[in-house]
C-alpha cells in the first residue's frame, strides 16, 4: 500500500491558480498531499501494531516450563540486530538531506546503505527464528510463541517490504523515473522506513528487555 | 474554450521522432466510452456509480438471505432451512448487510459527492480510489464464492470463538469470511485515507472547515473511524487466519487461551464500525431536511461537533458488546457510562434536525419523507439502545430478539432510511432523471410499515426470551395471548416480505421513471451545497471553473441575497441556477488536465484474491498472487501522470475517436 | 469554535495555506500557532543526526545493561527502561520523521493514531487484569 501511495499523483485541480508551474498542486493546506497520506497511513499503522503487541504482552507468559522468553532470548544477538536497525534509521536521514540537496550520487547511496542495513535485520530475524526453531520454539508451540512469531513476523515483513522500496528508488532514481518530486519520494520512503523502526524500539524494549 | 481531456498535439508533441506508448507494445487504455471506460476508470463519478450498483446488488442478495430467514421462522418446526444453511444464513445476511451494502452504498455517495461539495475535480488520489473499488468487488465475490465451495461462514457476523474454530466449523467458510473481509478492509483504508487527504487539500478556495457542508463533514468523521477501525479487525482477522490455516491457538481456551481477546479485538473495531455505518446517514439527513424546509440547518456547528464527539466516545464503549462475558464490575460499570453519555450527541443531532423542520416550509417529497423516517424510526432505536446500556437490563436482553429489534431500528431505520433519502435527493444529480414522486410514496410507505411489522414484534419476542440465531422454535414453548411468540414471529415474517416488496418498488421506480420521464431541471429541489454548481449528471471534470466559495450553503447564497436587516434575514432569489452555469461555462478554466485511466488498480487488486484462494487451497497461489501485486506496483509506480501521446490512436480528419472536445463557449 | 468559521477570508490569499485546517481536524479545541511552511527554517545538519544516532545508540546500551540488572534495581526498573524506550521513540519521531518541524497537521494525524492505539489497547488490557498480574 504504502509503495502505491507513494508514487500515486492528484489530479491538478487547481492549476489554474498554480502558479509554479507543471506537476506542483496547490492544495488547500499548503501541504504535500502525499505526505499527509502517508502520515494517515502511519496513524492507522499504530492501531495495527498496537493490537499484535497487545496480543503478545497477553500470551507472552502461557508457556511451557522451559521454552519461555528467558529461556530463548539472546540478548546480546538482538541487540545487535537493534543497532543495525537503529542506525538504518541515521542512513535514510542521510539520504533525505542528500535528495532535499538534489545530490543524486548520495541519495542513491544512503539509500543503498539503508537496504543492505535492513537486510541484515531481516537476516538476523531469520537466524534468530531458526535458532528458536531449532530449540523446540515452532509457531504452535505455546501461545507465547504464536503470538511472538506473529508480532516480529509482521514487523519483518514490515522491514522486508520496506527495503524493496528502497531498492526500487534506488532503481528509479539511477533511470530517472520518478515522476514528480524526488526528495518528496525519498521523503515518504524514509517516513515508513523509521516507523518500522520505532516499532522496533517498542518491540525490542516491551518484548525482549522487559522480563516475562 | 476547449475541454479536452486528450493533450493537444502541438503543445505535447514529443520532441523524440518515435513516441513510446506508456507500456511498450501495450498502450493505456484511454477509452472515454465503452465498458473499458468503466473498468479503468479512475473517475470519482464512475467509481461512485460502480460502488452504488454494486452496493444495491448485495443488498439484494443480503435481503434474499433476510426473507429465507424469516420464512424459516414463519411457524414452528419451519423446514425451509436447515440448521447447518441457517447458520449460514444468519452469518451471511448481517456480513452482506454490513460490508458489502451500507459500507459501500456510504462509499458510494461519499466518492460522488464528497470532490462536488467541496468544489474539486476529483479525489487526491483517483488510482488509489479506484483500486478501492476493485478491492471491494474482488473482496466480496470472494466471501460470496464460499456458498459454491463446501459453504458459507456460519458462526455469526462477530465470529466468536470458538464457533469460528476448526473443529466447530469444519468447511471453509469462516476463512473465506475472513480473508474476503480483509480484501474489502483494505478498499475501506486506502478510501479513508484517500477521502481524508481530500478533504483537507482539495477544497475549492474560500471554503474552510466550517463552511463544508454537513455530509462532507460526516463522511470526514467517518473515515477517520474507518483509518483506524480497520486495522484493528485486520489483527483479529489476521490471528484468526494463524489460527484456523496455520494451527496456532490464539482463541482456543483447551490451549490456554483467552477467548476475550477476540471478542476485545472483533468490537474495539466493531463498535467504530457502528457510527462508520449511521453517520453517512446522518450526513445525508442534514443536508436533505435543510433543503425541503428552506430553512439552513439549524445548529450546524453543533452538529458537525456532536458528529465528531461521536466518533471519539465511540471508541470508548466496545465493551458494552460483552456485558454477558465476566467482565468484571468495575469494566462493566465504567463501559455502561460511557455508553449512556454517547446518546448525548446523537441526541443533538436529534434535536438539531427537528428544529431545523421548526416553522420551515416543509415539503413531503420522497427524500423528505426518508429523512423525517429517519428521525423517527432512528429515535425509536436509539431508546431501545439505552436500555442496553443499563447493564442489568442488558444482561436480560443479550443474545435475545430485543437485540435485533435494536439494531435493526438503528441501521435500517437508520441507515438505510437515510440512503433512500439520499438515492431520492441526488438521483437527478447522478443521472439526470428526476425519479417518480408518486411511486416514491409508495416506495416509502411500504418500507415503513414493512420495517415496523417486521422488527417491532422482535422486541416482544425477545423481552419473551427467544433467543437470536435458533433456527426453529415450537410451539410448546411459545406461550399464549399477548405474548405468544408464534403470532409476532408470523407477523414479524409478514413484515419482511412487505418490507421486500418495498426495498422492490424503489428498483421499479427507477426502471420506469428512466422509461418515461424527461430529464430532470438543473435545480430540481431549491438545493443549497456545491455540487449543484453542476451539470445534470456533472461534466467529467466537475465544475467548468473552480468555484470560489464565501459560505456555508454557497449555492443557495448564489442564488439568494439577504435583504434583511438588523439580523433579520430575508432572502430573495437573484438567480436562477441556469443562469449560475451559464456563468460558469462562460468563464471555464481554459485547459483543464484529468488524470489518464489506468490498468493498474484493477490488475493490483486482482493479486489479492489470488494470495487468499491460496491460503484456503494451495499455499504456491500464495507467492504467485504477491508477484501480480509486486508487478502491479512497479507499473503503478513507473506510470505517467497522464497518457503519452503514442497512447491515443492517431487523429482522425474528424477529431479522433477518443478525442473528446465539449462545446466551445 | 466560531473563530475557525471565519478564517479563511476570499480573495487573493486563497491558494496560500489554509490555517482554519491546521485546527485539529476531528475536535476544535487545539489552538494553533500555524507554520504555513512546509519546511520551516530549522534544518538539521547531517553531523546532528549523526550524533543523535549516537545518543540514540547509547542509550540502547544503557537500555541493555539495565536489563542485566533486574533485581539490583527492583522497582526502579521498569519506569526506567519504559522512561529510555520513550525518549528513544520520541526522538525517532520528532527529528528522524521530523515531525517537530513539520507542521502541525502530520503531528495530529500521527499522535491520534498512537494516542487512539495506546489508550484502547491500554483499557483491554487492564480488563484482562494484566497490569495486576
Amino acid at each position: 500500500m504504502a509503495d502505491a501511495a507513494v508514487t500515486d499523483t492528484a489530479p491538478e485541480a487547481h492549476d489554474a491558480h498554480g502558479h509554479d508551474g507543471h506537476g506542483a498542486h496547490v492544495t488547500s493546506t499548503g501541504l504535500s498531499n502525499n505526505k499527509l497520506a502517508m502520515w494517515i497511513f502511519l496513524g492507522s499503522e499504530c492501531l495495527l501494531f498496537g493490537g499484535l503487541i497487545s496480543t503478545y504482552m497477553l500470551y507472552r507468559g502461557r508457556h511451557s516450563e522451559n521454552l519461555g522468553p528467558d529461556q530463548v532470548w539472546d540478548i546480546p544477538f538482538t541487540s545487535a540486530s537493534s543497532f543495525v536497525l537503529l542506525m538504518s534509521s541515521l542512513t535514510m536521514v542521510l539520504a533525505v538531506t542528500a535528495a532535499q540537496r538534489k545530490d543524486d550520487r548520495n541519495t542513491r547511496l544512503w539509500l543503498t546503505v539503508t537496504a543492505l542495513l535492513g537486510s541484515l535485520f531481516v537476516a538476523g530475524q531469520v537466524y534468530e527464528f531458526t535458532t528458536f526453531y531449532r530449540e523446540g520454539l515452532g509457531f504452535t508451540t505455546s501461545l507465547f510463541s504464536s503470538s511472538f512469531y506473529t508480532l516480529t513476523g509482521f514487523h519483518g515483513v514490515h522491514v522486508s517490504v520496506g527495503v524493496i522500496m528502497l531498492l526500487a528508488t534506488v532503481g528509479m532514481i539511477l533511470k530517472n523515473r520518478i515522476p514528480g518530486d524526488k526528495a518528496e519520494v525519498v521523503e515518504l520512503v524514509g517516513l515508513y522506513w523509521h516507523f518500522v523502526d520505532i516499532v522496533w524500539i517498542l518491540i525490542f524494549t516491551l518484548v525482549y528487555l522487559i522480563p516475562a | 474554450m476547449a475541454l479536452i481531456e486528450r493533450p493537444a498535439p502541438d503543445t505535447l508533441t514529443p520532441a523524440v521522432a518515435t513516441p513510446e506508448s506508456t507500456y511498450g507494445a501495450f498502450r493505456r487504455p484511454v477509452h472515454s466510452t465503452g465498458w473499458k471506460s468503466w473498468l479503468f476508470t479512475i473517475d470519482h463519478k464512475k467509481l461512485g456509480i460502480m460502488y452504488g450498483v454494486s452496493a444495491l446488488f448485495f443488498f439484494l442478495v443480503g435481503g434474499l438471505e433476510a426473507l429465507l430467514i424469516r420464512a424459516q421462522l414463519a411457524g414452528p418446526e419451519g423446514t425451509i432451512l436447515s440448521a447447518d444453511k441457517y447458520n449460514q444464513m444468519f452469518t451471511m445476511h448481517a456480513t452482506t448487510m454490513v460490508f458489502l451494502f451500507v459500507m459501500p452504498m456510504a462509499a458510494a455517495f461519499a466518492n460522488y459527492f464528497v470532490p462536488l461539495q467541496i468544489g474539486a475535480r476529483d479525489v487526491a488520489f483517483p488510482r488509489i480510489n479506484a483500486f478501492g473499488f476493485w478491492c471491494f468487488i474482488f473482496g466480496a465475490i470472494f466471501i460470496n464464492t464460499s456458498w459454491l465451495l463446501g459453504g458459507a461462514a456460519d458462526g455469526g457476523w462477530f465470529m466468536y470463538a470458538p464457533n469460528s474454530s476448526v473443529p466447530f466449523s469444519p468447511t471453509n467458510g469462516i476463512d473465506f469470511w475472513g480473508l474476503g473481509l480483509q480484501i474489502t478492509g483494505i478498499a475501506s483504508l486506502t478510501g479513508a485515507i484517500n477521502l481524508i487527504v481530500t478533504v483537507i487539500n482539495m477544497r475549492a478556495p474560500g471554503m474552510s472547515l466550517m463552511k463544508m457542508p454537513i455530509f462532507t463533514w460526516m463522511i470526514l468523521v467517518t473515515q477517520f473511524l474507518l483509518l483506524f477501525a480497520i486495522p484493528v479487525i485486520t489483527v483479529a482477522l489476521f490471528l484468526l487466519m494463524f489460527q484456523r490455516s496455520f494451527d496456532a491457538t490464539f482463541f482456543s481456551v483447551e490451549a490456554g487461551a483467552d477467548p476475550l481477546l477476540w471478542q476485545h479485538l472483533f468490537w474495539i473495531f466493531g463498535h467504530p464500525e457502528v457510527y462508520i455505518l449511521i453517520l453517512p446517514s446522518f450526513g445525508i439527513v442534514s443536508e436533505v431536511l435543510p433543503v425541503f424546509s428552506k430553512k439552513p440547518l439549524f445548529g450546524y456547528p453543533l452538529v458537525v461537533f456532536s458528529g465528531a464527539a461521536i466518533g471519539f466516545v465511540g471508541w470508548g464503549v466496545w465493551a458494552h458488546h460483552m456485558f454477558a462475558s465476566g467482565l468484571g464490575p468495575i469494566s462493566v460499570a465504567v463501559f455502561s457510562v460511557s455508553t449512556m453519555a454517547i446518546a448525548i450527541p446523537t441526541g443533538v443531532k436529534i434535536v438539531n434536525w427537528t428544529m431545523t423542520l421548526w416553522g420551515g416550509k416543509l415539503r413531503f417529497t420522497t427524500a423528505m419523507l426518508f429523512a423525517i423516517g429517519l428521525i423517527v424510526q432512528f429515535t425509536v432505536g436509539g431508546l431501545s439502545g439505552v436500555t442496553h446500556a443499563v447493564a442489568p437490563s442488558d444482561t436480560q436482553q443479550t443474545d435475545t430478539y430485543y437485540i435485533v429489534a435494536h439494531f435493526h431500528y438503528v441501521l435500517f431505520g437508520g441507515a438505510i432510511l437515510g440512503i433512500f433519502a439520499g438515492l431520492y435527493y441526488w438521483w437527478p444529480k447522478m443521472f439526470g432523471k428526476l425519479l417518480d414522486e408518486k411511486w416514491g410514496k409508495w416506495n416509502f410507505w411500504m418500507m415503513i410499515v414493512g420495517m415496523n411489522l417486521t422488527f417491532g414484534p422482535m422486541h416482544i419476542i425477545g423481552l419473551q426470551g427467544q433467543p437470536r440465531r435458533m433456527y426453529v422454535w415450537t410451539e410448546a414453548r411459545a406461550g399464549s395471548g399477548f405474548f405468544d411468540l408464534g403470532f409476532w414471529n408470523l407477523i414479524s415474517s409478514i413484515g419482511s416480505f412487505v418490507l421486500g416488496i418495498g426495498v422492490l418498488l424503489f428498483f421499479v421506480n427507477v426502471f420506469l421513471s428512466h422509461r418515461r420521464h424527461g430529464p430532470a431541471p438543473l435545480d430540481p429541489w431549491d438545493a443549497r451545497a456545491l455540487e449543484w454548481l453542476t451539470t445534470n449528471p456533472p461534466k467529467e471534470h466537475n465544475f467548468d471553473r473552480v468555484p470560489t466559495v464565501g459560505h456555508l450553503d454557497d449555492f443557495f447564497h448564489r442564488k439568494y441575497e439577504d435583504r434583511g436587516e438588523d439580523g433579520h434575514h430575508d432572502f430573495h432569489q437573484v438567480a436562477t441556477a441556469e443562469e449560475l452555469m451559464a456563468v460558469e461555462e462562460a468563464n471555464a478554466d481554459p485547459d483543464i488536465h484529468l488524470p489518464s485511466p489506468s490498468y493498474w488498480p484493477i490488475v493490483l487488486a486482482f493479486g489479492l484474491p489470488v494470495m487468499a484462494y491460496g491460503v484456503i487451497y494451495n499455499f504456491l497461489l500464495i507467492p504467485a498472487g504477491a508477484v501480480i501485486v509486486l508487478l502491479a506496483m512497479f507499473g503503478w509506480s513507473l506510470e505517467p501522470h497522464t497518457a503519452t501521446e503514442a497512447d491515443y490512436d492517431p487523429p482522425t480528419p474528424e477529431g479522433g475517436a477518443e478525442l473528446e472536445v465539449a462545446d466551445h463557449g | 469554535m466560531s473563530d475557525i468559521t471565519e478564517t479563511t477570508e476570499l480573495g487573493d490569499g486563497y491558494d496560500q495555506p489554509n490555517e482554519a485546517v491546521a485546527e485539529s481536524v476531528e475536535h476544535g479545541e487545539h489552538t494553533v500557532d500555524a507554520t504555513p511552511d512546509d519546511h520551516p527554517g530549522e534544518h538539521w545538519s547531517d553531523l546532528k543526526f549523526v550524533y543523535l544516532a549516537l545518543g540514540l545508540a547509547v542509550i540502547t546500551a544503557v537500555e541493555v545493561a539495565l536489563s542485566y540488572m533486574v533485581d539490583d534495581l527492583g522497582p526502579v526498573f521498569l519506569p526506567a527502561l519504559l522512561i529510555l524506550m520513550l525518549v528513544k521513540f520520541f526522538a525517532v519521531v520528532m527529528y528522524f520523521m521530523h515531525l517537530k518541524f513539520d507542521n502541525r497537521l502530520f503531528s495530529l494525524m500521527f499522535y491520534l493514531g498512537l494516542g487512539l492505539a495506546v489508550t484502547v489497547y491500554v483499557i483491554a488490557l487492564l480488563t484482562f487484569q494484566f497490569f495486576n498480574s
